[in-house]
């Protein structure tokens, strides 16, 4: 074995340089030909290299840090020179290893430049650095070597855990310090049927059940029987359009038997329709396309990783859904993202020991979402990003993926005597205890003691794992597939072998390094694998067809039909359960809620620079552009998009959906939108949760989805929903998604929640995120030719406002930068709202729309603005022509957030037309499009109460 | 011959829409795996033409398109010579670019003339922009085409470099097929319509030849109308801007 060191410097001055580590049965000459051919390109770079046992070259003078990925992290571009080196014929390289060097100025301290490099240049948890304000060559050599040291071979060993006869409090510390997250009726329940058996369990039995009972698999707090009790009852509710809130009103209290089933799928059960055709039991939703094709949707959530890892933790939130798409076997077609941050102005010293500041999650989360999105080809179409302090320690990760697949081409039939066939990555220790970790609260020590828990992603993998499966997929190989997700291996050879048994060899699983214990095989939730399962006849054409394309596929062993789990590492048994206990043995929930309504805020008085605070509200966050983000997102690939994320006479306006033409051959499409106020969420969860429904469909309608052709998700982000206030919040918000999904006949299809997004700092103190809940939707559309964008198109034209305002300032984001809160929070109208939308998607039908853009945050006066900015087109706007049911001041007609609205631009000579399909619905004519780049909003008595140039608004947008 | 072999390698990731794009050409397309045409299974000379489609090949680690470069070079270099020694039209989209710029097909059979480095905005950029053409170019895929070009381009390794001599040859040579232009229409180091900070604006070249064409934009996200994203302002055209390079593409498969 001999050890070299290559250098690659930029030609171009540059702060930077890469280094590799290269080891094996090498020769100089071919490290020679490794650096010329492979490690470096000499119009933009300079190389060099040398033996690593000689003395190092020094690098050049000055303060420097040189980074690398701890040993046993997946490490990407090393694994793709050993690959690279195979090609070019030289096959003694045997490891690499990539550096970073980073050479630092106006640095004198040598701790001062290690707090510089943790803060800004390496991420402690997965990577590890050298720093030094003037190298030696001696501590580089031990730090290289340290690098490419081997994990230590070690014995296969099984322990067992005595858990018979041990008491609660012993129960619930081993629960506690192996981080399985059981309770301790779960504990119990575990330890009487250990007792059963007269044995004691193994480390894998304890960790195959820890896994598949946590919240994160089994949703237990949605399955949950819980007593609600609240301290007022709302006023004036009509049962009929509220029977999930007219339940909860009950005097004394009520009972709800499982979120999960008593709102989300009897709403589903209640408005399915013939398109319908899997809800909440598959890995993803699917409704038909059209005659020929089925679409799948996905959202979920990697929230606490991306907290830890932002980079990696969003990376592989992309992967992870895309890959549940591909369980059902769709081909992923897009991606959304919704993120949700601290703000990025946040000062230093406010930031609590261990936690990233906002600014740096964000960077690293976008990082990592476009990474991946880009890497695989799939367009990132539609998505949003919220700012609220309560997600400084807590940033969530929403990631969601579109699938289309022939119609029934997805099986669902494990025959005992199939193969169990794990492709694509090898498996590390690489997010051990992923699934057990997201139930958890975080604390300032996380980082420490979870570690493990973090991934980094390899979409390349990912991507060749795609390609294979679909054409096995399309030859019929399998009979069975799962993503290997939370859980690893556990989960998926135990969900797939639910109804028959497996038997599992973990010697036969490829691994990345050796030093894995067998039940951490078993659990890891390494990336980019897939189990399918397969007929014996299939076996060797799907190994051919995925050696063929440079894909691993190992047949691990194969179903059963003894109903028992049987997990092997050689001689040693791993575990051995029965399938009932491990699905249905564990511990149904009894959980208590108590609503205690937050008292509204008492209206601040104030006069108001209604030109001032329309830039100030433009400039907040969570309204401002988020071109920069979106732009550095592939939304073009797959040449489907034909609705842009960013619309308008520059092609920077924030468009309200996007739209996908997923087939060549037919104008058909799909439109995608979102839905999320966590502002709403703080006042009552509920009327958010009618607000986001609202906000999703009015995204569809605005773009021209069929709101009557929609189909919704959800996913809860939440605290500890063992604390009676949260939980009575999710409680709220779940029986909002009821009535609306009853209301507007829109089915959810999937959902998923994140429980648990609190943390505790080194004080104790606990911070939950404010209750948050993302409504993602998917309508359909005959004809992309008629979508239509939110920018403004042609001077003269009307412009309307559909549906009615009302004085509902409360939680409105103009509060937070000057604007009045009144507390009065949006209420959607249930009666009313689903005629508003089928109506404004009639007249976009009808052909009579130029434009429209949904009234949401920042209310009348943003929506304005955008609208008018977006087109580069002014508008004159009326305010005493503004349809309401009594009569509002000025600051309530701009500023109020009522739901339900849009700003339409209407041609004049389809003025008649457009008010015909109308019938019934509150609208009104309200001013024009001018051909002066201005926006002139008139108050009750007719004078401008917001006059500004374009440019100027549109600068404040984009600060 | 019509027929067209897509490359796919892992990480390619635009070959469907490029075959898409190829058979509203008129063309027949089909999607080939590396790996096939090494161990000769398929064979590339029995294909009129050869498309390698954008992506990430192979992570692009290492740099864009270099990983494929090295594997076309080592497993495929004969039978790629041969192709386009034969006047074979060979297009590289994006990715597909950097590869033959890697593989030193572009700017003309040999390494190390010129590459492709991360864009001076120092990140992705997924946008439409502004092309010229040049219409004394000898390439193939633009033979009769004048004026400009919107396309969308999508990439972090966009930036073309190449020394002083080997620019001056590619101007002399008319090598240069596409600049990035500014709203007057006029090549632009100006970001972003010049969305990485090419030089000399240089979206795509061809080889002296003309058979061999790369470019950083994607005419294969562009072939229908309504793919532009102008079309709700300014109503819908024939067909997408991307077209007519495929059209011409197939149209000079033919003639070989």
């Amino acid at each position: 074995m001999s050890a070299y060191l290559v250098t690659v410097c930029p030609r171009e001055a540059d702060n930077h340089e890469r280094l590799y580590l290269l080891a094996g049965d090498l020769s100089s000459e071919d490290v020679q030909r490794l650096t010329l051919e492979l490690l470096h390109d000499p119009v933009a770079h300079t190389a060099t290299w040398q033996a690593l046992d000689a003395e190092l070259a020094a690098p050049k003078a000055g303060a420097l840090v040189e980074i690398a990925f701890r040993p046993g992290v997946t490490d990407n571009e090393a694994e793709t020179i050993l690959v690279g080196a195979r090609h070019i014929g030289i096959n003694g390289l045997k490891q690499a290893k990539t550096l970073r060097r980073v050479y630092v100025s106006d640095v004198q301290d040598e701790a001062v430049l290690r707090q510089f490099a943790g803060e800004h240049l390496l991420n402690d948890l997965i990577e590890t650095a050298y720093s030094t304000l003037e190298a030696r060559s001696a501590e580089r050599l031990q730090f290289y070597q340290h690098l490419l040291q081997l994990p230590a071979p070690h014995t296969p060993t099984i322990t067992r855990v005595a858990l018979r006869g041990v008491s609660d409090s012993e129960l619930e510390r081993i629960s506690r310090e192996g981080i399985l997250a059981l309770s301790l009726a779960e504990m119990q329940a575990v330890r009487d049927y250990f007792e059963d058996l007269g044995r004691d369990p193994t480390d894998g039995e304890l960790e195959t059940l820890a896994q598949t009972w946590s919240e994160h698999c089994r949703h237990k707090t949605f399955r949950a029987t819980i007593s609600y009790q609240q301290s007022a009852s709302d006023a004036g509710i009509d049962a009929a359009l509220h029977p999930a809130l007219a339940e909860l009103n009950a005097a004394n209290g009520a009972t709800i038997n499982g979120l999960l089933n008593h709102y989300l799928r009897s709403a589903t059960n209640a408005v399915s329709n013939e398109a319908l055709l899997s809800a909440f039991v598959d890995n993803a939703g699917i409704v038909a396309f059209d005659e020929q094709y089925e679409i799948s949707f996905k959202v979920e959530t990697h929230n606490h990783p991306s907290a830890l890892e932002p980079f990696g933790g969003a990376n592989t939130g992309v992967g992870g859904v895309v890959r549940d798409v591909l369980g059902v076997s769709a081909k992923p077609i897009a991606v959304t993202d919704v993120l949700c941050f601290g703000y990025p102005d946040l000062p230093e010293s406010e930031l609590s020991q261990g936690v990233l500041h906002p600014r740096r999650i964000r960077e690293g989360v976008v990082a990592g979402v476009r990474d991946y999105g880009n890497k695989l080809g799939i367009p990132n179409v539609n998505g949003a990003v919220w700012y609220d302090h309560g997600y400084t320690a807590n940033p969530l990760v929403f990631c969601g993926t579109l699938g289309i697949a022939p119609r029934g081409s997805h099986p669902r039939g494990v025959q005992a005597g199939d193969a169990i066939v794990v492709i694509g990555g090898r498996t590390g220790r690489d997010g051990i205890h992923g699934a057990t970790f997201s139930s958890v609260e975080l604390t300032h020590d996380t980082a420490e003691t979870v570690g493990a828990a973090v991934q980094i992603g390899d979409p390349v993998t990912e991507k060749t794992v795609i390609d294979v499966l679909l054409q096995a997929r399309d030859l019929g190989l399998y009979s069975a597939i799962t993503d290997c997700g939370a859980g690893g291996l556990s989960s998926a050879v135990g969900e797939m072998g639910e109804e028959t048994g497996a038997v599992v060899e973990l010697r036969d699983v490829p691994l990345k390094y050796a030093g894995l214990q067998p039940w951490e095989i078993w659990i890891s939730e390494a990336q980019e694998r897939m189990v399918v399962s397969v007929p014996p006849q299939n076996v060797q054409p799907l190994l051919d067809l995925c050696h063929g394309e440079d894909v691993e596929a190992t047949v691990i062993g194969h179903f059963t039909a003894d109903g028992v789990l049987t997990v092997k590492h050689n001689q040693l048994t791993v575990v051995e359960l029965d399938m009932a206990f491990l699905h249905s043995g564990g511990v149904q929930f009894k959980l208590n809620a108590d609503w205690q309504p937050s008292p509204a805020p008492a209206a601040q008085p104030a006069a108001i620079d209604h030109n001032a605070l329309l830039k100030a509200t433009l400039s907040q966050p969570i309204v401002a552009s988020n071109e920069n983000i979106v732009r550095t997102y592939d939304h073009e690939v797959q040449a489907a998009t034909v609705l842009k994320p960013l619309v308008g006479v520059n092609e920077d306006g924030p468009g309200d959906a996007g739209v996908l033409q997923p087939r060549v051959d037919s104008n058909r499409g799909v439109v995608l939108g979102c839905g999320l106020n966590p502002l709403y969420g703080k006042i009552d969860p509920y009327w958010m949760a009618l607000a986001a429904v609202d906000e999703a469909l009015r995204n569809i309608v605005a773009a021209g989805g069929d709101p009557e052709q929609t189909w919704i998700l959800d996913n809860f982000c939440w605290g500890d929903p063992k604390l009676p206030d949260r939980l009575a919040g999710l409680v709220r918000a779940s029986a909002g998604c009821h009535d609306a999904a009853l209301a507007y006949r829109t089915p959810f299809i999937s959902g998923k929640d994140s429980l648990n997004n609190e943390y505790r700092d080194a004080e104790g103190k606990r911070v939950a995120i404010p209750p948050t809940l993302l409504i993602s939707a998917m309508a359909l559309v005959p004809d992309v030719l008629q979508t239509i964008s939110m920018d403004a198109k042609a001077a003269g034209n009307a412009i309307y406002l559909v549906g009615l305002t009302h004085d509902e300032r409360g939680g409105a984001v103009s509060g937070l930068v000057g604007g009045i809160d009144n507390g009065n929070l949006p209420k959607v109208n249930l009666a009313t709202a689903p005629s508003v939308h089928k109506a404004m998607h009639a007249a976009i039908r009808a052909n009579s729309v130029r434009s429209c853009h949904d009234l949401s945050e920042g209310g009348l006066a943003v929506a304005a603005a955008e609208m008018a900015f977006a087109g580069g087109f002014g508008l004159s706007l009326e305010l005493s022509a503004v349809p309401t049911s009594s009569s509002l001041s000025a600051d309530a007609l701009l500023w109020s957030e009522s739901t339900t609205r849009f700003l339409v631009e209407v041609e004049p000579a389809q003025t008649a037309n457009f008010e015909a399909q109308l019938n019934n619905i509150a609208y009104a004519k309200i001013g024009q499009v001018l051909a002066e780049p201005r926006l002139i909003i008139n108050d009750l008595a007719g004078q401008p109460i917001i006059d500004s140039d374009l440019a100027s608004l549109k600068a404040a947008w984009q600060a | 011959m019509t027929k067209v072999l897509v490359l796919r390698a892992p990480g390619i990731n635009c070959d469907a829409e490029a075959a898409e794009a190829l058979e509203l050409a008129g063309a027949k397309a089909e999607r080939v795996h590396v790996n096939r045409l090494a161990e000769g299974s398929i064979q590339l000379a029995d294909y009129g033409m050869l498309l390698i489609p954008g992506g990430f090949a192979y992570g692009d680690h290492l740099g864009a398109g270099r990983m494929l470069a090295v594997d076309l070079i080592y497993r495929l270099r004969e039978d790629l010579s041969r192709f386009v020694a034969d006047g074979r039209p060979v297009l590289g989209i994006c990715n597909g670019f950097q590869v033959l710029v890697k593989t030193g097909l572009l700017p003309s059979d040999k390494v190390g003339q010129a590459t492709l480095i991360d864009n001076a905005s120092g990140h992705y950029e997924c946008r439409w922009i502004k092309l010229g053409l040049n219409s004394a170019s000898p390439c193939v895929f633009t033979q009769g085409l004048s004026g400009t070009l919107d396309l969308p381009v999508g990439h972090g390794e966009g930036r073309f470099l190449t020394d002083q001599a080997t620019l001056e040859k590619l101007q002399a040579n008319n090598q240069i097929v596409v600049q990035y232009l500014d709203q007057a229409g006029q090549p632009t180091m100006e970001y972003p319509a010049n969305p990485n900070g090419a030089l000399n604006a240089i979206a795509g070249i061809c080889n002296p030849a003309g058979n061999v064409f790369g470019l950083m934009p994607h005419p294969d996200r562009a072939f229908l109308p309504q793919h532009h994203p102008q079309w709700r302002r300014r109503g819908l055209d024939l067909e997408g801007p991307g077209m007519a390079i495929f059209r011409n593409g197939v149209r000079a498969m033919a003639l070989v």
